[in-house]
């Protein structure tokens, strides 16, 4: 029999890509460790998510808490404790059993100060270390002084590690680390003892490896997906997007705005460097309003991120469907509305140039990281549109470090342009944003106590959310304060950019989502066909 | 030879008077943004089409010729000046003295220059006015480059002083700086043309670099550095082949140089 052209093409392709059931791809540096619980960039994360049994995952299309390695949990009514049974059977990679001492291990190695695991941080309670005990060999109960909201959701990122400590650790998640070549690639094979099985009884993953290269060019990872060398990109620029989109129709996917947000925000804290009155222009709600109103986020997301992006309302993004405040809307451009809102703040527009009270010229320099061509235009795009109600402002952009160093210690910078990568939709990520102390409180950090009634409210309602287990009652504390950070904007959001990617269509079960990691966070259920 | 020398020196007096004409002859100002057409081909509207935020890819180069064709040749004649001073100033000097100068060049080649101009970014105030910024970045890299040139010419100078006429010019009882003016410059013209060749892409290059510091040309201002750096991304040559333009130009300037050089150096020859 002679094979058909489409089947000739397909046994080429995936001739091409190797193995069948190999999935490929790439990222751009080598993990810089594997245990999971020293899990402190991306690469790594990469790792872990692919390789660690967690107890409870969040699922990213729905935002419940679904069971893995427990089976059954139940948070306390009091919302300080939670039990979790383990599912019977369970094994490492490596054949070893899992059970209740494992994950009392983990948690304490997590947890201990010595160890310094950011996997143990979400963990972590003023009130105190939890006491976890294993109550059976399938039991856990994790109990803290205080109320600890959102117990269930903080397994999500905790794998359970064995006690044999090895190059290549024993995994409880559908895949294993089998080779790392640093600067070449890492190799991960399934785990012959994942516990999941389909609704026919096969047991997960269906993939039987994967393959992820390290590649810091785009550029080459770009060509290499175009040949069919490698079976996604996550991630892609606008640029890139549109290319794939071109050259291969039906492999580019937008999954609508992403988690991320891109923001401008004024120095108020006390600066040596910063003059009284400026300070006072970046103080005044009038002021960071107007200048909000002038910028055109349309114009942003259109120009910028070539249509890719959306114009942002507020600290949570639409796409996080649990938390936002669908009543928000983002500021609409109006630099008419603005002029007056400013001439109502005792500024006056004087041949072309924004005055205040006293006569001082509203000009200030905006500062943003070197290198990142979306905020270099997007800072362009301000730079005009501020143009046109008379403020003028001299962009300089830095290396990340050294504007890091400025937005957190010296505090010698006036306004700044910057980014947030979102990873988790629960508000309690933005706490250190949003809590007057806290120590990204990006217009002021660190406060020692709040300067205004608004952030006062804003200190109060986190709190409370935080101290309640009741779902409703912190969803409308969160609310909230969207709404007063919009009334007050000491954050001028700008827009949140889509998440773009390409995806082969041989890669089949996909349920990509806004939520990271976006396109491989139900890895277990994919097939290569 | 004098044809190509003669067609050198027309397209560079062009370029010049174009770069200094730019806000006359530029079709629109270099920061006025066409948000309806970003990225445009080039057409009857945008000669050179426009950059990725609708900016006018001619007027652009215009403006950034008149930064850059003034500021990097000026930092090139900086470090040749620097650089030949010290050379002579060895020159015929003490032995330790000749040894310091020649340690103080090697320390100067050996260090990180990249951390004076960190510090530079520290200690200028954010609100440095662009120009201010510009003129200095330029003026420090014409400083930090005297070594490479003050090298070149020691070397050139220690053979030229044991030469036979220069003993029997300074036996006859001429003035040091008539010896220099008269007999030597002619013979280090060329090597000066050479490193002042050499160094003009190096600072337009060393400028778009230095943004990374947040110092040299910040938006909304263009200069070839930072146009340059926008072929790091393949994509935008692919989208645009005029983002070449820059490119083409600076090479275009470089030739001419080369061709007024070489004429330069056959004379200094014959």
């Amino acid at each position: 029999m002679k094979p058909s052209a489409g089947l000739t093409g397909l046994i080429l392709f995936t001739v091409g890509l190797g193995s069948a059931a190999e999935l490929h791809f790439t990222m751009a540096g080598d993990p810089k460790t594997l245990d999971p619980l020293q899990v402190a960039e991306s690469h790594s994360e990469t790792i872990r998510y692919l390789t660690g049994g967690v107890l409870l995952r969040i699922n990213r299309t729905s935002g419940l808490v679904e069971p893995e390695l427990a089976e059954a949990w139940k948070v306390s009514a009091d919302g300080k404790s939670i039990a979790l049974h383990l599912r019977a059977g369970l094994k490492f990679s490596d054949g070893t059993s899992l059970a209740a001492a494992d994950v009392v291990r983990t948690l304490h190695r997590a947890l201990d100060p010595k160890e310094a695991s950011p996997a143990g941080d979400p963990f972590r309670s003023a009130s105190g270390a939890p006491e976890i005990t294993a109550s059976s060999i399938r039991d856990v109960d994790i109990r803290y002084k205080a109320v600890k909201p959102g117990l269930d959701h903080l397994f999500d990122q905790l794998a359970i590690i064995p006690e044999k400590t090895a190059k290549y650790p024993a995994t409880a998640g559908p895949f294993h680390v089998i080779d790392h070549r640093p600067g070449q690639f890492v190799r991960l094979a399934r785990n012959p003892n994942y516990w999941k099985h389909d609704a026919a009884g096969r047991q997960l993953p269906y993939l039987d490896s994967i393959r992820i290269d390290i590649q810091q060019n785009g550029d080459i990872e770009m060509t290499r997906f175009l040949r069919g060398e490698l079976h996604l990109i996550a991630n892609l620029d606008p640029e890139n997007f549109d290319r794939v989109a071109k050259e291969k129709p039906g492999m580019a996917r937008n999954l609508g705005a992403s988690l991320d947000s891109e923001f401008l925000w004024f120095n108020q804290a006390p600066s040596k460097t910063v003059p009284d009155w400026k300070r006072k222009w970046f103080l005044s709600t009038a002021f960071r309003r107007a200048l909000s109103q002038s910028i055109h986020r349309d114009d942003i997301a259109r120009v910028v991120y070539r249509g890719h992006a959306h114009a942002a309302a507020g600290p949570f993004s639409a796409a996080n469907k649990v938390w936002f405040n669908a009543a928000i809307k983002p500021v609409a451009f109006d630099s008419a509305a603005a002029l007056k809102e400013l001439s109502a703040a005792g500024f006056v527009l004087q041949n072309g140039m924004l005055r205040d009270r006293e006569g001082h010229a509203v000009e200030f320099s905006v500062i943003t990281n070197s290198g990142n061509r979306a905020r270099e235009r997007m800072a362009a795009l301000v730079q005009s549109d501020w143009a046109k109600i008379g403020v003028k402002i001299n962009i300089v952009t830095l290396d990340f470090g050294s504007l890091i160093e400025r937005i957190t210690k010296t505090m010698d910078y006036e306004a700044c342009l910057l980014g947030f990568n979102n990873v988790e939709i629960d508000p309690s990520e933005q706490m250190n944003v949003w809590l007057s102390s806290g120590a990204h409180h990006a217009w002021w950090p660190n406060e020692k106590t709040p300067s205004t009634e608004w952030e006062k409210r804003i200190d109060a309602l986190l709190m409370q959310q935080a101290s309640s287990g009741n779902a409703a009652a912190r969803k409308k504390a969160i609310d909230e304060v969207q709404k007063i950070a919009m009334e007050q904007e000491p954050i001028l959001y700008l827009v949140n950019p889509d998440y773009l990617c390409a995806i082969s269509p041989s890669l089949q079960g996909m349920a990509p989502t806004a939520a990271p990691p976006q396109i491989w966070w139900n890895i277990e259920w994919l097939k290569l066909e | 030879m004098r044809a190509p020398r003669r067609v050198a020196g027309i397209i560079l007096s062009v370029v010049c008077l174009a770069a200094l004409l730019a806000p006359w002859i530029a079709p629109y100002s270099y920061d006025q943004q066409f948000r309806d057409s970003p990225a445009a081909a080039p057409g009857a509207q945008f000669p050179m089409g426009t950059d990725e935020i609708g900016r006018d890819r001619l007027s652009r180069l215009l403006y950034a010729t008149r930064v850059s064709l003034a500021l990097a040749p000026a930092a090139a004649a900086v470090s040749i000046v620097l650089g030949l001073s010290f050379s002579l100033l060895a020159l015929r000097r003490a032995r330790w003295t000749r040894e310091a100068l020649s340690g103080i060049t090697t320390l100067s080649l050996s260090l990180p220059w990249i951390f004076l101009f960190v510090i530079l970014r520290a200690e200028l105030p954010l609100n440095t006015d662009p120009a201010t910024s510009i003129l200095l970045t330029f003026a420090l890299m014409g400083i930090a480059g005297w070594a490479w040139a003050g090298r070149v010419f020691s070397a050139s100078l220690r053979t030229l002083a044991d030469a036979d006429w220069l003993v029997q010019a300074r036996a006859s009882g001429m003035h040091s700086l008539r010896i220099a003016s008269v007999h030597m410059w002619p013979h280090l013209r060329s090597i000066a043309l050479a490193q002042f060749r050499a160094l003009i892409p190096a600072y337009i290059l060393g400028e778009a670099s230095l943004g990374l510091l947040g110092l040299g040309v910040a938006e909304p201002l263009p200069s070839w550095g930072n146009l340059l750096k926008d072929l790091q991304h393949p994509d935008t040559i692919r989208a645009n082949p005029w983002a070449l333009g820059p490119l083409a130009l600076l090479m275009l300037v470089m030739i001419c140089l080369e061709a007024l050089g070489s004429d330069t150096n056959n004379e200094v020859t014959v």
